[in-house]
């Protein structure tokens, strides 16, 4: 079929209301007896928010895409695109769009919001399991080999190389072995593995399925964060649908291997996406990291060799064997090979999941894909990479390439691919407190220096928030952040120091302004704030007395605003409608 | 309190031989029961022959599961990192003041559990918070107070499935540049 609307509905279509959307245009499609000339298809999310997207493709005009089409525009869209053949100018994606998308490479995305993740047929004919059909006429040496060559490294956060990952579980002699993805993307601000599994659930299952066959495991596991029903239901889909098809299950495509694949929901557990815990928890118990040797390659699920890969890990790998290795490697850097995506997130236009090759500069995804800073007013002051586990860097370090060893070298990680980009009104010390307290509610507790040493920091920096904090306490934390990172048991405790001590080291005049001025720069940290109108700052706007839920803000137009102190509950709502920076 | 544990009865024996099945068994009951009450632990340690401790050590490791019933409504304030640069936190401080209950429990009238959640994946609208299935974006303090009216005086606003509703007014289609 020809004519064709493709809606976005991952969960942060649905969040903006596409169900709706997509209905209107079933029914519009129908009133208008054009239910069986056009296909309406429902696609995961494509990576951009901009609420809900449509596509409309016709041999006439091609390809146009909509942004924030809302359920009252479809008879618009139906009218005038449809019955008429002219575009919507009104709603068409504006270079923001295009230019969201033209500095991306996607692979590992390629097919997220492009097709129907519940219908098999749909990835078939986009060249899904020709890759597994391949593998399979390959031996696992070849398979292994390719993946090696590829450079392919992995994307849950540590960068270990595949296909030596492949090779440890090949080689370990054992009647039983397991193929594990890991589906728990636990970084508060990452949801790439989440969008590859609502959006193209067959892609992870194939990549699975090849490094099952190479790695001679006959049963796998993907083991999901509680929080992504949408992610589990659609992964049931299509292992059912490609057991049926025989790209899973019994002797599979007539080459004798077998693999059949389970799907484990989590339950609320950061720490669970630690391999160790992770399988602890797949065996039912807690989920609490073990130290490693022995690795999961020698014994990991119920004591077999076991291989753990993260989702876009694994989406990455049908295109490596389909497209050959030497094509993965001709992209990025000479240690990081292929692309790397990111939720692109904070104080930027553009926010979404971007797909970028490695070595692409930081400046040049923000000013990119990301389109720039959201408020122009306000300047740039950092990033913050790699989640609770990564750091946060300043202004002078954006031309720092993205690659594993050069994001490394400036303290922070790669991660799993949280990207925030933060201005002028965010603060950095709180930051660090923020992520120290995520970390520190997530620690199961094992061992002293995680459940200790972190709660003893985030104690300090509470302190430093709070306009209590003394020069002594900056060389305590860090003292304790180093030795923390030296002596905790997982990786959850080795990083968990990493915020506090890169804002400590790339922006410690915000440490300063607290302790010694006790003046928080951004205006966030409540108790520094006096909540006090600056007559110079203000235009008497108003925007502030609007947002005030307890009538505290005194405004009357014309005249400058005034916060009544008995009836202000501090919840900054007026800081956060201004402007001009006008209340301190 | 007495509880019909028929149907707890019946989710053990679906899971009674498999391998690794404590976690999912618990997670059926709770979607049964809207949490795990002390005689079903009791139940399952008898039928699968493990200790009661063994299953709270499971039970109070992991978020997701409750000791005790749940109110009628949930309310997750997204704690992530987007949510949080954007005033998250402020959300979910007034919602625990205005409800008079700490993150984790219940008002007296049963009618909100109150809850944190580490990024519901709309950072592009945050701060998010999420009323049962619902996701509210762009939420402003303001907002909270007429939603939690809606709640509590409309009984069939916990049946809206997956709905959104944005709440910030303004937010056509910005001009692009
Ligand atoms: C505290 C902690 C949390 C982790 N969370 C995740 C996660 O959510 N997803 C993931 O893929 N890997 C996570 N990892 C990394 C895994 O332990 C493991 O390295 C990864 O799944 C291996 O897959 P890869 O080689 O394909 O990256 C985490 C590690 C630690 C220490
Ligand atoms: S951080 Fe709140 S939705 Fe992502």
């Amino acid at each position: 079929m020809n004519n064709r609307i493709l809606v976005c509905v991952g969960t942060s279509g649905v969040s903006a209301g596409a169900e709706k959307v997509a209905a209107n245009f079933r029914s519009e499609l129908e009133q208008r007896g054009l239910g069986d000339s056009w296909e309406l298809v429902r696609t995961g999310d494509r990576g951009l928010f901009r609420d809900v997207l449509v596509d409309i493709i016709t041999p006439e005009l091609g390809r146009v895409t909509y942004e924030f089409v809302k359920p009252e525009d479809v008879a618009e869209l139906c009218e005038k695109h449809i019955a008429r053949g002219e575009a919507v100018e009104r709603l068409k994606a504006g270079s923001d769009y295009e230019k969201f998308f033209a500095g991306q490479t996607r692979i590992a995305l390629s097919n997220c919001g492009e097709i129907d993740p519940e219908d098999i047929e749909a990835y078939i004919a986009l060249d899904g399991y020709a890759a597994l059909k391949k593998a399979l006429g390959m031996t696992q040496e070849q398979v292994i080999d390719e993946v090696k060559r590829s450079g392919l490294r992995g994307r849950g956060g540590a960068g270990f190389p595949t296909g030596l990952k492949w090779e440890l579980t090949w080689k370990e002699k054992s009647d039983e072995k397991y193929m594990v993805c890991n589906a728990d993307e636990g970084d508060p601000g990452a949801f790439m593995d989440r969008s590859i599994l609502e959006g193209d659930p067959h892609s992870v299952l194939e990549g699975m399925a090849i490094a099952a066959y190479a790695t001679g495991a006959n049963h796998g596991y993907v083991y999901c964060r509680a929080e992504y029903p949408l992610a589990v239901k659609r992964l049931r889909k299509a292992i059912t649908q490609a057991t049926q098809k025989g790209y899973l299950g019994e002797n599979i495509l007539g080459s004798g291997f077998s693999l059949d694949i389970q799907v484990k929901e989590g339950a609320g557990a950061f720490v669970c996406g630690e391999e160790t815990a992770l399988m602890a928890s797949i065996e039912g118990a807690r989920g609490m990291p073990k130290p490693r040797p022995p690795y999961p390659s020698q014994s990991g699920l119920w004591g077999k060799p076991t291989t753990i890969n993260n989702v876009e890990t694994l989406a990455n790998v049908r295109h490596i064997i389909l497209r050959g290795a030497q094509w993965y490697a001709s992209i990025g850097t000479e240690k990081s090979k292929g692309t790397k995506v990111f939720a692109l997130a904070g104080k930027v236009k553009n926010t979404g999941l971007v797909e970028i090759p490695m070595g692409t500069t930081i400046r040049d995804l923000i000013f990119g894909p990301g389109g720039g800073m959201v408020n122009r007013r306000r300047k740039i002051k950092g990033i913050q990479i790699g989640g609770p586990s990564g750091g946060c860097l300043p202004e002078s370090l954006l031309d720092t390439p993205i690659d594993y060893e050069s994001i490394t070298k400036t303290g922070a990680i790669m991660g799993s691919g949280g990207f925030v980009v933060m201005d002028t009104s965010t603060c950095m010390v709180d930051i660090a407190r923020f992520f120290l307290s995520f970390t520190v509610a997530e620690s199961c507790g094992k061992c002293v220096p995680c459940r200790v040493g972190l709660q003893r920091m985030l104690e300090v920096l509470e302190k430093i928030t709070a306009g209590k904090g003394t020069a002594e306490d900056l060389e305590f934390l860090a003292k304790m952040g180093e030795s923390v990172k030296d002596t905790a048991l997982c990786g959850l405790g080795n990083t968990g120091p990493n915020p506090a001590i890169t804002t400590m080291k790339y922006f410690a005049d915000e440490y300063k302004a607290h302790i010694e001025e006790k003046r928080c720069p951004a205006h966030v940290c409540v108790d520094l704030v006096d909540f006090e109108v600056d007559e110079e700052k203000c235009t008497k706007c108003g925007l502030c007395f609007k947002a005030c839920p307890t009538g505290a803000v005194q405004w009357k137009p014309k005249e400058f605003a005034r916060i009544e102190m008995e009836k202000c509950i501090k919840c900054k709502a007026c800081i956060a409608a201004c402007n001009f920076d006008a209340i301190h | 309190m007495n509880i019909d544990l028929s149907e707890a009865a019946k989710a053990i024996d679906k899971y009674r031989d498999k391998k690794g099945a404590l976690i999912p068994l618990l997670q059926e009951i709770q979607d049964i029961y809207g949490y795990v009450s002390s005689q079903a632990i009791g139940m399952i340690a008898h039928e699968l022959n493990i200790y009661p401790v063994h299953i709270y050590g499971v039970l109070t490791f992991y978020t997701q599961f409750y000791l005790t019933p749940r109110g009628k409504h949930t309310i997750k304030v997204c704690q992530g990192t987007a949510c949080h640069v954007m005033g998250g936190k402020e959300l979910l401080d007034y919602l625990a003041d205005k409800l008079g209950v700490e993150v984790g429990e219940t008002t007296e009238d049963r009618n909100f559990s109150l809850e944190r959640v580490a990024c519901l994946g709309c950072c592009g609208i945050a701060p998010v918070i999420m009323v049962d299935e619902d996701f509210y974006g762009r939420c402003t303090i303001k907002d909270l107070d007429a939603l939690l009216d809606k709640y509590t005086e409309d009984d069939s606003s916990g049946s809206l499935n997956g709905n959104v509703h944005n709440l910030h007014k303004k937010r056509n289609k910005p001009k692009s540049n």
